[in-house]
Protein backbone atom coordinates (compact mmCIF):
# COMPACT_ATOMS: atom_id res chain seq x y z
CA UNK A 1 0.00 0.00 0.00
CA UNK A 2 1.61 3.05 -1.07
CA UNK A 3 0.66 5.99 1.00
CA UNK A 4 1.07 9.66 -0.11
CA UNK A 5 0.51 10.77 3.41
CA UNK A 6 2.45 13.56 4.71
CA UNK A 7 4.14 12.05 8.51
CA UNK A 8 3.95 14.81 10.92
CA UNK A 9 6.64 15.43 12.97
CA UNK A 10 4.58 13.59 15.91
CA UNK A 11 5.10 10.68 13.71
CA UNK A 12 9.07 9.99 14.49
CA UNK A 13 8.87 11.25 18.40
CA UNK A 14 8.70 7.77 20.22
CA UNK A 15 6.49 9.15 23.06
CA UNK A 16 4.01 9.48 20.16
CA UNK A 17 3.34 5.71 20.15
CA UNK A 18 2.70 5.25 24.33
CA UNK A 19 -0.73 6.88 25.81
CA UNK A 20 0.22 9.41 28.03
CA UNK A 21 -1.03 9.60 31.06
CA UNK A 22 -0.65 13.52 31.97
CA UNK A 23 -3.87 14.61 30.40
CA UNK A 24 -3.60 17.89 28.76
CA UNK A 25 -0.47 15.72 27.15
CA UNK A 26 -2.81 13.03 26.33
CA UNK A 27 -5.54 15.76 24.52
CA UNK A 28 -2.83 16.74 22.53
CA UNK A 29 -1.67 13.48 21.44
CA UNK A 30 -4.79 11.63 20.90
CA UNK A 31 -5.91 14.95 18.42
CA UNK A 32 -2.79 14.51 16.15
CA UNK A 33 -3.60 10.91 16.17
CA UNK A 34 -7.18 11.37 14.91
CA UNK A 35 -5.61 14.04 12.40
CA UNK A 36 -3.19 11.40 11.67
CA UNK A 37 -5.76 8.51 11.07
CA UNK A 38 -8.15 10.36 8.95
CA UNK A 39 -5.56 11.65 6.97
CA UNK A 40 -4.10 8.66 6.52
CA UNK A 41 -7.19 6.86 6.05
CA UNK A 42 -8.56 9.32 3.43
CA UNK A 43 -5.40 9.32 1.17
CA UNK A 44 -5.46 5.44 1.10
CA UNK A 45 -9.35 5.09 0.97
CA UNK A 46 -9.01 2.66 3.96
CA UNK A 47 -13.18 2.55 5.23
CA UNK A 48 -12.22 -0.06 7.73
CA UNK A 49 -9.69 -0.41 10.67
CA UNK A 50 -9.27 -4.16 12.45
CA UNK A 51 -7.63 -4.08 15.64
CA UNK A 52 -6.33 -7.71 15.05
CA UNK A 53 -4.00 -6.19 11.68
CA UNK A 54 -3.04 -2.80 12.62
CA UNK A 55 0.53 -4.07 13.53
CA UNK A 56 1.49 -4.58 9.36
CA UNK A 57 -0.14 -0.78 9.10
CA UNK A 58 2.92 1.66 8.49
CA UNK A 59 0.05 3.84 10.02
CA UNK A 60 0.18 2.26 13.36
CA UNK A 61 4.38 1.02 13.21
CA UNK A 62 6.82 3.34 12.57
CA UNK A 63 10.15 1.01 12.10
CA UNK A 64 12.47 3.73 11.65
CA UNK A 65 12.08 4.63 15.40
CA UNK A 66 10.52 0.79 16.09
CA UNK A 67 7.91 1.81 17.73
CA UNK A 68 3.81 0.59 17.59
CA UNK A 69 0.85 2.04 18.66
CA UNK A 70 -0.74 -0.61 21.43
CA UNK A 71 -3.89 -1.83 20.46
CA UNK A 72 -5.40 -0.63 23.46
CA UNK A 73 -4.03 3.10 23.03
CA UNK A 74 -5.33 2.54 19.57
CA UNK A 75 -9.13 1.50 21.29
CA UNK A 76 -9.07 5.01 23.54
CA UNK A 77 -8.20 6.69 19.89
CA UNK A 78 -11.04 5.16 18.21
CA UNK A 79 -13.09 5.78 20.51
CA UNK A 80 -12.01 9.54 20.85
CA UNK A 81 -12.70 9.35 17.02
CA UNK A 82 -16.19 7.88 17.49
CA UNK A 83 -17.25 10.75 19.40
CA UNK A 84 -16.81 12.86 16.63
CA UNK A 85 -18.75 11.05 14.11
CA UNK A 86 -15.56 9.43 12.36
CA UNK A 87 -15.74 5.99 13.26
CA UNK A 88 -18.01 3.20 14.66
CA UNK A 89 -17.58 0.25 16.06
CA UNK A 90 -18.42 -2.47 13.84
CA UNK A 91 -18.73 -5.60 16.49
CA UNK A 92 -19.56 -5.90 20.19
CA UNK A 93 -15.75 -6.92 20.77
CA UNK A 94 -14.80 -3.38 19.30
CA UNK A 95 -12.54 -5.18 17.01
CA UNK A 96 -13.63 -3.79 13.78
CA UNK A 97 -13.77 -0.26 13.11
CA UNK A 98 -15.69 1.85 10.28
CA UNK A 99 -13.71 4.94 9.61
CA UNK A 100 -14.88 8.04 8.02
CA UNK A 101 -12.83 10.42 7.44
CA UNK A 102 -15.43 12.93 6.73
CA UNK A 103 -18.73 12.43 9.43
CA UNK A 104 -21.26 11.10 7.45
CA UNK A 105 -23.03 14.55 7.32
CA UNK A 106 -20.25 16.11 6.28
CA UNK A 107 -19.91 13.53 2.90
CA UNK A 108 -23.73 13.90 2.67
CA UNK A 109 -23.32 17.78 1.89
CA UNK A 110 -20.06 17.38 -0.37
CA UNK A 111 -22.18 14.38 -2.12
CA UNK A 112 -24.98 16.98 -2.94
CA UNK A 113 -23.30 19.68 -3.68
CA UNK A 114 -20.96 17.61 -6.22
CA UNK A 115 -24.31 16.77 -7.61
CA UNK A 116 -25.59 20.08 -7.91
CA UNK A 117 -22.62 21.22 -9.45
CA UNK A 118 -22.63 18.55 -12.32
CA UNK A 119 -26.55 18.99 -12.75
CA UNK A 120 -27.35 15.64 -12.33
CA UNK A 121 -30.22 16.35 -10.14
CA UNK A 122 -33.51 14.40 -11.15
CA UNK A 123 -31.58 11.79 -12.57
CA UNK A 124 -30.91 8.11 -11.75
CA UNK A 125 -27.05 7.69 -10.79
CA UNK A 126 -26.23 4.31 -10.12
CA UNK A 127 -23.58 4.17 -6.62
CA UNK A 128 -20.90 2.59 -9.15
CA UNK A 129 -20.40 5.77 -11.44
CA UNK A 130 -20.96 8.08 -8.10
CA UNK A 131 -17.46 6.42 -6.15
CA UNK A 132 -15.35 4.59 -9.11
CA UNK A 133 -16.08 6.56 -12.53
CA UNK A 134 -12.93 8.48 -13.60
CA UNK A 135 -15.43 11.63 -12.84
CA UNK A 136 -15.11 11.96 -9.35
CA UNK A 137 -11.89 10.49 -9.17
CA UNK A 138 -10.68 14.52 -7.90
CA UNK A 139 -13.69 14.20 -5.00
CA UNK A 140 -13.33 13.45 -1.62
CA UNK A 141 -16.22 10.34 -1.64
CA UNK A 142 -13.94 8.48 -4.91
CA UNK A 143 -13.50 5.11 -4.05
CA UNK A 144 -15.57 5.10 -0.57
CA UNK A 145 -16.42 1.77 0.56
CA UNK A 146 -20.17 1.24 -1.11
CA UNK A 147 -21.37 0.24 2.40
CA UNK A 148 -20.40 3.76 3.58
CA UNK A 149 -21.49 5.34 0.57
CA UNK A 150 -24.96 3.87 1.41
CA UNK A 151 -24.84 5.51 4.89
CA UNK A 152 -24.18 8.43 3.40
CA UNK A 153 -27.11 8.60 1.08
CA UNK A 154 -29.73 7.21 3.89
CA UNK A 155 -28.57 10.45 5.89
CA UNK A 156 -29.64 12.67 2.30
CA UNK A 157 -32.86 10.49 2.07
CA UNK A 158 -34.16 11.61 5.59
CA UNK A 159 -33.60 15.01 4.77
CA UNK A 160 -35.84 13.97 1.18
CA UNK A 161 -32.69 15.13 -0.97
CA UNK A 162 -32.32 11.76 -2.55
CA UNK A 163 -33.96 8.35 -3.04
CA UNK A 164 -32.08 5.35 -2.65
CA UNK A 165 -33.03 2.34 -5.37
CA UNK A 166 -31.59 -0.82 -4.61
CA UNK A 167 -31.86 -3.94 -6.68
CA UNK A 168 -30.41 -7.06 -6.27
CA UNK A 169 -27.80 -6.47 -8.82
CA UNK A 170 -27.52 -2.90 -9.18
CA UNK A 171 -28.00 -0.54 -6.75
CA UNK A 172 -28.71 3.71 -8.04
CA UNK A 173 -30.24 6.68 -6.15
CA UNK A 174 -31.37 9.80 -7.43
CA UNK A 175 -31.15 13.10 -6.15
CA UNK A 176 -33.93 15.64 -5.82
CA UNK B 1 44.72 -85.71 83.04
CA UNK B 2 46.33 -84.52 79.75
CA UNK B 3 44.37 -81.84 79.63
CA UNK B 4 45.82 -79.53 82.52
CA UNK B 5 48.60 -77.48 81.81
CA UNK B 6 51.74 -75.90 83.82
CA UNK B 7 50.40 -72.49 83.79
CA UNK B 8 51.63 -69.11 86.35
CA UNK B 9 48.98 -68.72 89.10
CA UNK B 10 48.33 -65.20 87.26
CA UNK B 11 44.73 -64.25 86.54
CA UNK B 12 44.81 -62.89 82.69
CA UNK B 13 42.44 -60.03 82.19
CA UNK B 14 38.70 -60.23 82.26
CA UNK B 15 39.29 -62.99 84.57
CA UNK B 16 38.11 -63.21 88.42
CA UNK B 17 38.78 -65.52 91.35
CA UNK B 18 35.55 -67.35 92.47
CA UNK B 19 36.11 -69.74 95.34
CA UNK B 20 38.88 -71.97 96.71
CA UNK B 21 38.73 -75.15 98.29
CA UNK B 22 41.78 -77.42 100.47
CA UNK B 23 42.85 -80.83 100.47
CA UNK B 24 42.22 -81.28 97.26
CA UNK B 25 43.80 -84.31 94.70
CA UNK B 26 43.13 -85.12 91.13
CA UNK B 27 42.45 -88.44 89.14
CA UNK B 28 43.03 -89.19 86.45
CA UNK B 29 40.10 -90.43 85.06
CA UNK B 30 39.75 -93.46 88.01
CA UNK B 31 43.42 -93.40 88.15
CA UNK B 32 44.41 -91.50 91.25
CA UNK B 33 47.74 -89.22 90.52
CA UNK B 34 50.63 -87.73 92.61
CA UNK B 35 48.83 -84.27 92.81
CA UNK B 36 47.27 -84.37 96.35
CA UNK B 37 46.74 -82.32 98.98
CA UNK B 38 46.71 -79.15 97.17
CA UNK B 39 44.42 -76.03 97.06
CA UNK B 40 41.88 -75.68 94.10
CA UNK B 41 40.86 -71.75 92.95
CA UNK B 42 38.12 -71.68 90.81
CA UNK B 43 37.90 -68.31 88.30
CA UNK B 44 35.63 -67.82 85.46
CA UNK B 45 37.79 -69.30 83.19
CA UNK B 46 40.29 -72.05 84.49
CA UNK B 47 40.34 -74.12 87.67
CA UNK B 48 43.81 -74.18 89.23
CA UNK B 49 45.87 -76.72 91.23
CA UNK B 50 48.80 -75.91 93.72
CA UNK B 51 50.19 -76.44 96.63
CA UNK B 52 49.45 -74.69 99.65
CA UNK B 53 51.54 -71.42 99.44
CA UNK B 54 51.98 -71.94 95.26
CA UNK B 55 49.23 -69.11 94.59
CA UNK B 56 50.84 -66.56 96.99
CA UNK B 57 54.19 -67.23 96.28
CA UNK B 58 53.46 -67.17 92.14
CA UNK B 59 55.21 -70.81 91.78
CA UNK B 60 53.64 -72.84 88.54
CA UNK B 61 50.87 -74.46 89.32
CA UNK B 62 48.42 -76.46 87.00
CA UNK B 63 45.41 -75.07 85.41
CA UNK B 64 42.49 -76.85 83.34
CA UNK B 65 40.76 -74.40 81.52
CA UNK B 66 36.68 -74.34 82.00
CA UNK B 67 36.41 -74.51 78.68
CA UNK B 68 37.24 -77.78 78.12
CA UNK B 69 34.39 -79.45 80.68
CA UNK B 70 31.68 -80.34 78.60
CA UNK B 71 29.45 -81.46 82.30
CA UNK B 72 30.18 -82.36 85.71
CA UNK B 73 28.84 -84.72 87.96
CA UNK B 74 29.08 -85.11 91.95
CA UNK B 75 30.18 -88.19 93.36
CA UNK B 76 29.18 -89.06 97.03
CA UNK B 77 30.93 -91.99 98.11
CA UNK B 78 28.77 -94.28 98.52
CA UNK B 79 27.62 -96.03 102.08
CA UNK B 80 29.63 -98.71 101.88
CA UNK B 81 33.26 -96.64 100.83
CA UNK B 82 35.70 -96.26 102.90
CA UNK B 83 36.40 -92.88 101.98
CA UNK B 84 34.27 -90.14 103.05
CA UNK B 85 35.94 -87.75 100.10
CA UNK B 86 33.20 -86.05 98.14
CA UNK B 87 34.37 -86.18 94.13
CA UNK B 88 33.66 -83.74 91.67
CA UNK B 89 34.06 -85.27 88.38
CA UNK B 90 34.66 -82.86 84.96
CA UNK B 91 34.10 -84.42 81.74
CA UNK B 92 36.24 -82.84 79.15
CA UNK B 93 36.60 -82.14 75.46
CA UNK B 94 39.97 -83.26 73.50
CA UNK B 95 42.04 -80.66 74.62
CA UNK B 96 43.42 -77.88 72.82
CA UNK B 97 46.62 -78.79 70.20
CA UNK B 98 48.51 -75.61 71.28
CA UNK B 99 48.08 -75.97 74.88
CA UNK B 100 50.71 -75.25 77.41
CA UNK B 101 53.33 -78.29 78.31
CA UNK B 102 51.42 -80.09 81.29
CA UNK B 103 52.20 -82.75 83.88
CA UNK B 104 51.14 -85.51 81.08
CA UNK B 105 51.04 -85.99 77.32
CA UNK B 106 48.00 -88.20 76.81
CA UNK B 107 45.55 -90.03 78.72
CA UNK B 108 43.03 -92.92 78.27
CA UNK B 109 39.97 -90.99 80.22
CA UNK B 110 38.53 -88.36 79.22
CA UNK B 111 37.50 -87.22 82.04
CA UNK B 112 39.10 -86.37 85.55
CA UNK B 113 38.15 -86.35 89.36
CA UNK B 114 38.72 -83.51 91.62
CA UNK B 115 38.41 -84.99 95.21
CA UNK B 116 38.35 -83.63 98.63
CA UNK B 117 38.65 -84.97 101.56
CA UNK B 118 37.16 -83.19 104.15
CA UNK B 119 34.24 -82.43 101.83
CA UNK B 120 33.69 -78.94 99.37
CA UNK B 121 31.33 -75.95 100.38
CA UNK B 122 28.73 -75.90 97.52
CA UNK B 123 29.81 -72.94 96.20
CA UNK B 124 32.33 -74.63 94.63
CA UNK B 125 29.82 -76.78 92.20
CA UNK B 126 27.88 -73.69 91.76
CA UNK B 127 30.62 -71.61 90.86
CA UNK B 128 32.49 -74.12 88.02
CA UNK B 129 28.26 -74.33 86.96
CA UNK B 130 27.96 -70.32 86.53
CA UNK B 131 31.85 -70.18 84.86
CA UNK B 132 31.21 -72.86 82.09
CA UNK B 133 27.16 -71.10 81.54
CA UNK B 134 28.99 -67.95 81.32
CA UNK B 135 31.71 -68.57 79.33
CA UNK B 136 33.39 -65.43 79.93
CA UNK B 137 36.98 -66.27 78.31
CA UNK B 138 34.57 -65.59 75.15
CA UNK B 139 33.98 -62.59 76.45
CA UNK B 140 37.88 -61.22 76.66
CA UNK B 141 37.93 -61.72 72.58
CA UNK B 142 34.89 -59.54 72.23
CA UNK B 143 35.56 -56.50 73.61
CA UNK B 144 39.05 -56.68 72.68
CA UNK B 145 38.48 -57.15 69.23
CA UNK B 146 35.56 -54.77 69.51
CA UNK B 147 37.92 -52.59 70.41
CA UNK B 148 40.24 -52.72 67.44
CA UNK B 149 37.48 -51.79 65.20
CA UNK B 150 36.07 -48.83 67.19
CA UNK B 151 39.49 -46.83 66.72
CA UNK B 152 39.39 -46.05 63.25
CA UNK B 153 35.49 -45.31 63.40
CA UNK B 154 35.91 -41.29 63.44
CA UNK B 155 38.24 -41.53 60.43
CA UNK B 156 35.47 -43.49 58.29
CA UNK B 157 32.09 -41.55 58.25
CA UNK B 158 29.24 -43.60 57.70
CA UNK B 159 26.96 -42.07 55.21
CA UNK B 160 24.49 -45.04 54.28
CA UNK B 161 21.26 -43.78 53.89
CA UNK B 162 18.95 -41.42 54.96
CA UNK B 163 20.01 -41.46 58.73
CA UNK B 164 23.94 -40.67 57.39
CA UNK B 165 22.76 -37.62 55.43
CA UNK B 166 20.14 -36.30 58.42
CA UNK B 167 23.01 -37.45 60.80
CA UNK B 168 25.32 -35.35 58.58
CA UNK B 169 22.85 -32.48 58.29
CA UNK B 170 22.20 -32.16 62.31
CA UNK B 171 26.51 -32.15 62.61
CA UNK B 172 26.77 -29.33 60.21
CA UNK B 173 23.49 -27.10 62.56
CA UNK B 174 25.50 -27.86 65.22
CA UNK B 175 28.72 -26.28 64.02
CA UNK B 176 26.90 -23.08 62.44
CA UNK B 177 24.77 -23.14 66.08
CA UNK B 178 28.55 -23.06 67.88
CA UNK B 179 29.43 -20.46 65.22
CA UNK B 180 27.09 -18.02 65.32
CA UNK B 181 26.74 -18.51 69.29
CA UNK B 182 30.29 -17.30 68.88
CA UNK B 183 29.38 -14.63 66.93
CA UNK B 184 26.88 -13.08 69.12
CA UNK B 185 29.51 -13.30 71.89
CA UNK B 186 31.33 -11.12 70.03
CA UNK B 187 28.83 -9.03 69.64
CA UNK B 188 27.45 -8.41 73.03
CA UNK B 189 31.14 -7.83 74.17
CA UNK B 190 31.31 -4.97 71.20
CA UNK B 191 27.90 -3.53 72.34
CA UNK B 192 29.10 -3.53 76.20
CA UNK B 193 32.04 -1.84 74.82
CA UNK B 194 30.33 0.93 72.63
CA UNK B 195 28.55 2.01 75.45
CA UNK B 196 31.66 2.86 77.31
CA UNK B 197 32.91 4.55 74.26
CA UNK B 198 29.79 6.87 74.42
CA UNK B 199 30.28 7.59 77.94
CA UNK B 200 34.04 8.19 77.23
CA UNK B 201 32.90 11.21 74.56
CA UNK B 202 30.55 11.99 76.24
CA UNK B 203 32.76 12.92 79.51
CA UNK B 204 35.08 14.54 77.59
CA UNK B 205 32.68 17.06 75.15
CA UNK B 206 31.32 17.94 78.64
CA UNK B 207 34.99 18.47 80.31
CA UNK B 208 35.72 20.63 77.13
CA UNK B 209 32.56 22.61 77.93
CA UNK B 210 33.65 23.21 81.52
CA UNK B 211 37.44 24.11 80.81
CA UNK B 212 36.26 26.40 77.33
CA UNK B 213 38.97 28.52 79.40
CA UNK B 214 41.39 26.64 80.29
CA UNK B 215 42.12 25.02 76.89
CA UNK B 216 42.84 26.75 73.76
CA UNK B 217 40.57 27.58 71.15
CA UNK B 218 42.74 25.10 68.51
CA UNK B 219 43.11 22.29 70.95
CA UNK B 220 39.30 22.21 71.55
CA UNK B 221 38.64 22.61 68.44
CA UNK B 222 40.78 20.18 66.93
CA UNK B 223 39.49 18.00 69.85
CA UNK B 224 36.06 17.92 68.62
CA UNK B 225 36.94 17.42 65.43
CA UNK B 226 38.38 13.95 66.84
CA UNK B 227 35.21 13.25 68.41
CA UNK B 228 33.15 14.39 65.45
CA UNK B 229 35.11 11.49 63.41
CA UNK B 230 34.04 8.76 65.70
CA UNK B 231 30.35 10.10 65.10
CA UNK B 232 28.31 12.27 66.19
CA UNK B 233 29.10 14.09 70.20
CA UNK B 234 26.26 13.55 71.72
CA UNK B 235 23.53 11.30 69.90
CA UNK B 236 20.11 11.71 71.09
CA UNK B 237 18.88 8.31 73.07
CA UNK B 238 15.74 7.26 74.04
CA UNK B 239 17.20 6.55 77.20
CA UNK B 240 17.32 10.61 78.36
CA UNK B 241 13.33 11.32 77.31
CA UNK B 242 11.08 10.61 79.21
CA UNK B 243 7.85 10.27 76.10
CA UNK B 244 8.30 8.99 73.16
CA UNK B 245 6.91 12.67 71.50
CA UNK B 246 10.01 14.59 72.73
CA UNK B 247 12.44 11.91 71.96
CA UNK B 248 11.04 11.67 68.41
CA UNK B 249 11.25 15.88 68.46
CA UNK B 250 14.82 16.04 69.47
CA UNK B 251 15.78 13.28 66.98
CA UNK B 252 13.98 15.44 64.08
CA UNK B 253 16.05 18.11 64.86
CA UNK B 254 19.03 15.93 64.92
CA UNK B 255 18.81 14.66 61.97
CA UNK B 256 17.94 17.11 60.09
CA UNK B 257 21.12 19.47 61.57
CA UNK B 258 23.26 16.65 60.15
CA UNK B 259 21.62 15.71 57.11
CA UNK B 260 20.67 19.25 55.55
CA UNK B 261 23.85 19.97 54.11
CA UNK B 262 24.29 16.88 52.38
CA UNK B 263 20.67 16.46 50.76
CA UNK B 264 21.06 20.33 49.71
CA UNK B 265 24.44 18.96 47.77
CA UNK B 266 22.67 16.03 45.84
CA UNK B 267 20.04 18.51 44.54
CA UNK B 268 17.46 18.69 47.52
CA UNK B 269 16.05 15.08 47.99
CA UNK B 270 16.76 11.78 49.56
CA UNK B 271 15.28 8.62 49.91
CA UNK B 272 14.80 8.09 53.43
CA UNK B 273 16.57 4.40 53.32
CA UNK B 274 19.42 6.44 52.49
CA UNK B 275 18.91 9.13 55.68
CA UNK B 276 18.58 5.92 57.87
CA UNK B 277 22.04 4.94 56.61
CA UNK B 278 24.00 8.08 56.63
CA UNK B 279 22.25 8.63 60.25
CA UNK B 280 23.41 5.69 61.65
CA UNK B 281 26.35 5.90 60.25
CA UNK B 282 27.11 9.05 62.28
CA UNK B 283 26.08 7.76 64.68
CA UNK B 284 28.15 4.73 64.64
CA UNK B 285 26.83 3.60 67.76
CA UNK B 286 23.56 3.84 69.69
CA UNK B 287 21.77 3.00 66.46
CA UNK B 288 18.30 4.12 65.02
CA UNK B 289 15.41 1.68 64.53
CA UNK B 290 13.87 2.71 60.85
CA UNK B 291 10.75 3.14 62.71
CA UNK B 292 12.36 5.68 64.66
CA UNK B 293 13.79 7.28 61.72
CA UNK B 294 10.27 7.07 59.62
CA UNK B 295 8.54 8.86 63.01
CA UNK B 296 11.14 11.77 63.54
CA UNK B 297 11.06 12.27 60.02
CA UNK B 298 7.06 12.65 60.47
CA UNK B 299 7.22 15.24 62.64
CA UNK B 300 9.72 17.56 60.59
CA UNK B 301 6.59 19.57 58.80
CA UNK B 302 5.21 21.13 61.69
CA UNK B 303 8.17 21.87 63.65
CA UNK B 304 9.80 24.00 61.27
CA UNK B 305 12.97 22.89 60.34
CA UNK B 306 14.48 22.67 56.76
CA UNK B 307 14.00 19.60 55.85
CA UNK B 308 10.53 17.43 55.31
CA UNK B 309 9.15 14.28 54.45
CA UNK B 310 7.67 13.50 51.32
CA UNK B 311 5.80 10.42 50.15
CA UNK B 312 5.70 9.94 46.11
CA UNK B 313 2.56 9.02 44.52
CA UNK B 314 4.88 5.25 44.16
CA UNK B 315 5.50 5.55 47.83
CA UNK B 316 8.81 6.17 48.09
CA UNK B 317 9.75 8.37 51.05
CA UNK B 318 12.00 11.00 50.58
CA UNK B 319 13.49 14.12 52.86
CA UNK B 320 13.58 17.01 50.71
CA UNK B 321 14.26 20.60 51.42
CA UNK B 322 11.14 22.22 53.04
CA UNK B 323 12.28 25.46 50.50
CA UNK B 324 12.23 22.84 47.59
CA UNK B 325 9.24 23.53 44.84
CA UNK B 326 8.25 20.50 43.02
CA UNK B 327 7.64 23.21 39.83
CA UNK B 328 11.51 24.06 39.93
CA UNK B 329 12.52 20.88 40.30
CA UNK B 330 10.53 19.69 37.71
CA UNK B 331 11.41 23.08 35.51
CA UNK B 332 15.20 21.39 35.95
CA UNK B 333 14.41 18.12 34.84
CA UNK B 334 13.07 19.56 31.83
CA UNK B 335 15.70 21.26 31.15
CA UNK B 336 17.99 18.28 31.41
CA UNK B 337 15.96 16.66 29.22
CA UNK B 338 15.96 19.25 26.48
CA UNK B 339 19.44 19.42 26.97
CA UNK B 340 19.78 16.10 26.49
CA UNK B 341 17.13 15.45 23.99
CA UNK B 342 15.55 12.13 25.48
CA UNK B 343 16.06 10.34 29.40
CA UNK B 344 15.49 7.83 31.57
CA UNK B 345 15.94 7.23 35.25
CA UNK B 346 19.36 5.35 35.59
CA UNK B 347 20.85 8.10 33.37
CA UNK B 348 19.35 11.21 35.09
CA UNK B 349 20.46 8.97 38.43
CA UNK B 350 24.12 9.20 36.69
CA UNK B 351 24.12 12.78 35.62
CA UNK B 352 22.88 14.09 38.87
CA UNK B 353 24.37 11.92 41.00
CA UNK B 354 21.62 10.78 42.72
CA UNK B 355 19.58 7.08 43.49
CA UNK B 356 17.44 5.47 40.53
CA UNK B 357 14.65 5.67 42.38
CA UNK B 358 14.52 9.09 43.55
CA UNK B 359 15.83 9.75 39.26
CA UNK B 360 12.79 8.34 37.94
CA UNK B 361 10.21 10.28 40.89
CA UNK B 362 11.93 13.38 39.08
CA UNK B 363 10.71 12.59 35.90
CA UNK B 364 7.28 11.37 36.60
CA UNK B 365 6.37 14.62 38.81
CA UNK B 366 8.25 16.32 35.27
CA UNK B 367 5.81 14.06 33.54
CA UNK B 368 2.32 15.19 35.84
CA UNK B 369 3.27 18.96 35.39
CA UNK B 370 3.13 18.36 31.74
CA UNK B 371 7.10 19.01 31.30
CA UNK B 372 7.52 15.99 29.76
CA UNK B 373 5.97 12.87 28.05
CA UNK B 374 6.79 9.28 28.11
CA UNK B 375 7.42 6.24 25.61
CA UNK B 376 7.13 3.13 26.96
CA UNK B 377 8.70 0.89 25.52
CA UNK B 378 10.65 -2.94 24.96
CA UNK B 379 13.35 -0.74 25.85
CA UNK B 380 11.92 0.60 28.98
CA UNK B 381 10.21 3.87 30.19
CA UNK B 382 12.24 7.29 28.67
CA UNK B 383 11.12 10.34 28.68
CA UNK B 384 11.70 13.37 26.00
CA UNK B 385 10.65 17.25 26.67
CA UNK B 386 6.99 17.12 25.70
CA UNK B 387 6.81 17.99 22.45
CA UNK B 388 3.43 17.67 22.49
CA UNK B 389 2.34 21.21 24.49
CA UNK B 390 5.40 22.75 23.40
CA UNK B 391 5.00 23.10 19.81
CA UNK B 392 1.51 23.51 19.17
Amino acid sequence: MSSEVEWPWQYNFPPFFTLQPHKETRVKQITAWKALILDYCGVNKICSIDLRETNEMSLFTNAAINRTLESSALLVILEELQNSGNAIPMDKQRQRWEIYWHTLEEFSQIIYNYVMNSNSLDMVLTIFELTESDDVANEEFYKLNSDVFIKVLRVLEKDNKCELILLEDSQGVKFF
Amino acid sequence: MNRFEYTEPALSPNEYFLVKENNAKLYDGDQKTNFEGGMVHITTHRIFWGKPGHFANGQICLALPIQLIIRLDEEVPGTFSFSKSKKIVLYLKEPSPDRNEGPQLNSIYNFVKISFRDGYSQQISIALIESINKRRWEMIETPTTSAIEEKPMPNIKLRTGIIGIERSLIEKQKAADESINVAFQDLSKLMTMAKDMVRLSQNISTKIREKQGDITEDETVRFKSYLMSLGIDDPVTRDAFKSDNQYYRSLAKQICDIMVDPIEEIGGMMVLTDIYCRVNRARGLELLSPEDVLNACNLMQNMDLPLKLHVFDSGVKVLQLACLDSEIVAEGTAELLTERGSLNAEELAQFLGISVILAKERLLSSERCGKSCRDDSIEGLRFYPNLFLLRD
